[in-house]
């Protein structure tokens, strides 16, 4: 094993260049994180990418090092080939061999030497993903989301130092996704393994990521802890592509009758209870914008679970919308037609009320 | 049948399984190498291969001539070194048999790896498996129905291979004899029975290999 602090990676990558359909891939980069989320569009370079870290495929320049090992030195013609990288790779697809059993595919990477560490035995590993009963089976007959498990644990299984994942929750649907996210969450806190996760939703990426670099035609758009990004988005690209207005650390008070209360700083808010591993309580509370609505009238009763006081901070116009920044405890953004603005003439200082309502507030685990 | 004719067919099947064997480490390799590397000169090779499905059989049993009599770089060779003469021998049916059907080893091999994801041996690759077991690991399970398709087209048409062998074999009685050379030459000597007999024969051993090679490239799909 690494003998990095925390199962934190130290990869560094310099003087990346690839040249792919429509742009270039060309980056610098030193990641640091136990879990960095390589967050952008499709097509924008990601698996490209994970290729050149795990050595499957030549880049034209390119300079990486994995806690202190040069993997990929084009300049001193270097190049440790794939299998000598000692780097987990998920790819989309899974990859999963279709004519061995999954015990044989588990078993086909793992390392026969001890190397020290009990971390990754067939054992923990199928006794964490939950994949014990699936072993005598073929490939063929697993359904979506036990082939997952089965390829992270034949990536784990290889004791790597590094896990490349691709979009692995991408081809599933949501219900799927909910119940295969808390196994990368386990992960996580399980082995001692930093991951790097490529994918372009929003939600796994608060739910999974400390960090996360936003990938776009093949440049960084922005580098920076998971919250900081979304809360701050360095451009318009970036924005755009993270979508949610607000995010707030939260922690779970209650849970009853399938909503949860949880408190943002003084603030409790009521949200729809989502599938979350058995005793989360530290979450991020997600709302965004346009699910924001604000009332002149604090005495009005609504049907929405969740009312605040609020002060206007600003007001920007952007189109027919007007994007109205608030403080009711803490930040949060609205997003109003302009006509609604002017009917309420709204100002900045003044107060108003805010409603959201229960399903609109998204709790993810942090 | 006569016992004259069992052992014609006897050596025809008997050398177009040897020459067939013979090609086989060779046919794959290069069918790797076309499928999955990407190295100057491919295309070249890819049609200097390919040129025995259309060259005039005659043609490149001439050209196998050249190389292999005694006179030739490879036939001299042989005889001055090793004191083996292959020319008009059962050797020289061998390769001209080998020669003529490698074409269709390598293209059924080569289509059979390509078929193989390429990303289930990079994946094996980050596993940490070598070349040699990527290869026989995942390469060759995948593609074994394409190539033993592959094989057998390779026998079947060594079975009724004529101008090339003709050639550098010639047609000796006991000695380099086979099905076709010998339906030609008892048709000229108006012998008809005897090369309907073998007619016979010639069509049932085609039949069963080319209808398992289709069977098997079939099979593959599902």
């Amino acid at each position: 094993m690494a003998d990095t602090a925390e199962g934190a990676v130290k990869l560094v990558l310099k003087k990346i260049r690839l040249p792919l359909a429509g742009f270039v891939l060309e980056l610098d980069l030193e990641l640091a994180g136990r879990v960095t989320a390589l967050f952008g569009p499709s097509g924008s370079g990601k698996t490209s990418l994970l290729d050149l870290i795990a050595g499957l495929r030549r880049p034209e320049s390119a300079w990486i090092e994995l806690d202190g090992r040069v993997l990929t030195d084009t300049a001193a013609g270097v190049a440790v080939p794939p299998r000598l990288r000692r780097i987990g790779y998920l790819p989309q697809d899974l990859a999963l061999f279709p004519h061995l059993s999954v015990h044989q595919n588990v078993l086909y990477g793992r390392k026969a030497e001890n190397r020290g560490s009990e971390l990754f035995t067939l054992e923990r590993i199928a006794e964490v993903l939950e994949i014990e009963p699936l072993l005598d089976r073929s490939i063929g007959e697993l359904s979506g989301g036990e082939q997952q498990r089965v390829a992270l644990a034949r990536a784990l299984l290889s004791s790597p130092s590094l896990l490349l994942l691709d979009e692995p929750l991408a081809s599933l649907d949501a219900q799927l996704k909910s119940r295969i996210l808390p196994y990368f969450l386990r992960i996580r806190h399980e082995f001692d393994l930093p991951l790097l996760y490529v994918t372009h939703d929003r939600f796994e990426t608060l739910a999974l990521a400390d960090e996360m670099i936003v990938l776009v035609n093949g440049k960084v758009a922005q580098v920076g802890p998971v919250q900081e990004v979304f809360s701050r988005p360095a451009n318009l690209a970036v924005a755009g592509l993270s979508a949610v207005e607000t995010v707030q650390p939260g922690r779970i008070q209650k849970v009853e009758g399938g909503l949860a209360s949880v408190a943002v700083g003084q603030v409790r808010l009521t949200a729809v209870l989502p599938e979350l591993p058995a005793g989360t309580t530290d979450v991020h509370v997600c709302i965004r914008a346009e699910d924001v609505i604000l009332l002149r009238d604090a005495s009005v009763s609504s049907s929405a679970r969740n009312q605040v006081s609020a002060t206007i901070r600003t007001l920007t116009n952007s189109g027919p919308l007007v994007r109205i920044e608030l403080e009711c405890g803490f930040p949060l953004t609205a997003l109003l037609t302009r006509q609604a603005c002017e009917e309420l003439a709204l100002q900045p200082g003044e107060q108003v009320t805010v409603l959201v309502k229960a399903p609109h507030v998204h709790l993810i685990p942090r | 049948m006569t016992t004259e004719e069992w052992q014609i067919v006897w050596f025809t099947a008997w050398v177009s399984a040897c020459s067939t064997l013979v090609i086989l480490p060779f046919g794959v390799a290069l069918a790797w190498l076309l499928a999955r590397g990407c190295w100057p000169g491919k295309s070249i090779l890819e049609t200097v291969i390919a040129l025995p499905l259309v060259l005039p059989p005659v043609a490149t049993g001439l050209l196998l001539l050249k190389l292999l009599g005694r006179r030739g770089v490879i036939g001299g060779f042989l005889h001055d070194s090793l004191g083996i003469d292959v020319v008009f021998t059962w050797r020289a049916v061998l390769i001209a048999l080998g020669v003529m059907s490698f074409p269709l080893l390598v293209r059924s091999a080569r289509i059979a790896i390509e078929e193989v994801n390429p990303r289930l041996e990079q994946i094996a690759r980050t596993l940490g498996a070598g070349e040699l077991r990527v290869f026989c690991s995942i390469t060759m399970p995948l593609a074994w129905r394409g190539l033993l398709g592959g094989m057998l087209l390779a026998f079947a048409r060594a079975l009724g291979e004529f101008g090339a062998t003709i050639m550098v074999a010639g047609n000796i009685p006991g000695q380099t004899a086979t099905i076709s050379l010998d339906i030609f030459q008892s048709v000229q000597l108006g012998q008809d029975a005897h090369a309907f007999r073998l007619l016979g024969i010639s069509v049932l051993l085609a039949f069963a290999a080319v209808w398992t090679s289709e069977w098997l490239i079939r099979r593959r799909g599902q």
